[in-house]
């Protein structure tokens, strides 16, 4: 298995977007395009729409996603330890554990300082 | 009746003509690697269809009700319906929209499923490359579906869609890592990242009659990465009850609030691939893959992933809706940990 069979990627990431735009270019051909103003407003459950989504947000969100980040470069080290655990026996098993201790006691330290609870906080006006 | 020896006859065929023709070998790798993109295309609107008049059938039948029947024998061609009428639908963007990251998302939210068909084995030796990172490639893929959302919530510009992004966004990568874990614990055993591999490594059987698959190897750690790789990819895929970022009763539709027409089609053919590829991985991971006595692969193939699918139904109109600090919790304090030690256990075992 080389390299060149990663060539159907690109491949089908391209036929996937020409297969998009087909779709879209349907669509312009069988709709009715009506204009009017209160069409393009953005929907608000009907009433007029205050001001512009694209705000600062909770930054829950954003610790979550670092935590993440933190995680899933760890696995990226389990995965060539899994793919290879067979032939490697005991030391590796040790090795791994090991790792996943830290990997875990990083998880309860999160835990500890509250990271991980979801907290909302009543709004202050 | 096996596939693989069709599919090879024709591969063969075109590959002679277009040898015929003096083409250099990369033309050809491209000319079949588009005619497979073009049959699991077609493939993938099929399945979408078939799968939202089946979770419509199943629904409507744990609701003791009878579901669509109007359209075709018990309703099948409701959904080739419904897709001609979003094909007719307006196409409105809100003036307040931003142009180019709104008109991507559907298209992103498509592409990341379908080209994560490409490492599906979908028989044996039906699959249109077989990686030998290939879990880790539709793992990977997959995830830029989470990405999609983000653009279209925040492409929308409505307070709907953008929350929904946000959720989204939280949700996919919480649960990420639970997923990839209990993946791992099948790659140890099976010592490959490869599907092919993978699905090979389970043939057999213990004790005379048990099947060799990774769900019922070293028992019950096996047992549990297939539950905890279920609910993972039910949260992946943004299904009930971990639909939050599409929740109806709160955010209209969370991130497809703004969308009309093929846009809004394109999030749903991608959403149910996507269930479809959840499945076709926790069939390869977890059941064996296409392997089963008497019935030719692709068959049990496809009769896995298809019982894998209606349980997801099935999960549906089971469960009630999460809240997202339970989502959040139910994920790093109890899923991630029970993977780790899961992982040891499997780990300990194969030791052993």
């Amino acid at each position: 298995m080389d390299i060149s069979s990663y060539s159907a990627v690109p491949i089908f990431l391209g036929f996937g977007v020409l297969f998009v735009a087909f779709n879209y270019f349907l669509n312009s051909l069988v709709t009715r395009n009506v204009a009017e103003p209160q069409k393009y407003d953005s929907y608000e459950c009907g009433e007029v729409p205050e001001g512009s989504a694209q705000i600062q947000y909770n930054v829950r969100y954003f610790i979550f996603a670092l935590i993440f980040v933190l995680f899933d470069v760890e696995v990226i080290f389990i995965i060539p330890w899994a793919v290879v655990y067979k032939d490697l026996g005991m030391f590796a098993f040790v090795e791994m554990v090991l790792f996943l201790l830290i990997l875990i006691l990083g998880l309860v330290y999160a835990w500890r300082k509250g990271v991980l609870h979801w907290f909302t906080r009543p709004v202050e006006h | 009746m096996e596939l693989a020896p069709v599919v090879d006859l024709v591969r063969d065929a075109v590959t002679g003509f277009l040898q015929s023709l003096g083409l250099p070998a990369f033309v050809i790798d491209m000319v079949l690697a588009l005619i497979s993109a073009s049959l699991i295309a077609g493939f993938m609107a099929v399945l979408a269809l078939a799968f939202v008049w089946v979770e419509r059938k199943v629904s409507a039948h744990i609701q003791n009700r009878l579901g669509p029947m109007r359209v075709g024998w018990h309703g099948v061609l409701q959904t080739l319906a419904d897709a001609l009428k979003l094909l007719q639908k307006e196409d409105i963007r809100p003036a307040a929209a931003d142009r180019w990251i709104w008109w991507w998302a559907p298209a992103v939210s498509f592409i990341a499923v379908f080209a994560a068909f490409i490492a599906v084995p979908f028989g044996e030796g039906l699959v249109v490359r077989d990686f030998n990172i290939g879990v880790i490639y539709i793992v990977a893929i997959t995830t830029f579906g989470v990405i999609s959302m983000l653009m279209a919530g925040w492409g929308s510009n409505n307070k709907y869609s953008l929350l929904g992004g946000f959720r989204s966004a939280a949700q996919v990568v919480s649960y990420e890592v639970p997923m990839i874990l209990a993946i791992l614990s099948v790659v140890m055993v099976a010592g490959s990242l490869s599907m092919m591999s993978i699905v090979q490594a389970q043939e057999g059987t213990m004790l005379g009659f048990i099947p060799n698959w990774f769900i019922f190897r070293h028992f019950p750690f096996g047992l549990i990465a297939f539950i905890v790789f279920m609910i993972a990819g039910t949260a992946e895929t943004n299904r009930t009850p971990f639909d939050l970022p599409e929740a109806e009763s709160e955010l209209v539709a969370g991130f497809a609030t703004e969308y009309s027409g093929m846009k809004y089609a394109m999030f749903y053919l991608a959403e149910y691939s996507a269930m479809y590829v959840m499945a076709a991985m926790g069939t390869v991971l977890f059941l064996g893959g296409w392997h089963g006595p008497f019935l030719p692969s692709w068959l049990w193939f496809a009769a896995k992933t298809v019982l894998l699918v209606c349980v997801l139904i099935w999960f549906r109109w089971t469960f009630p809706r999460l809240r997202v600090d339970q989502l959040m919790e139910l994920s790093w304090k109890f899923l991630i940990p029970v993977a780790f030690i899961n992982l040891l256990a499997v780990g300990l075992w194969s030791v052993l």
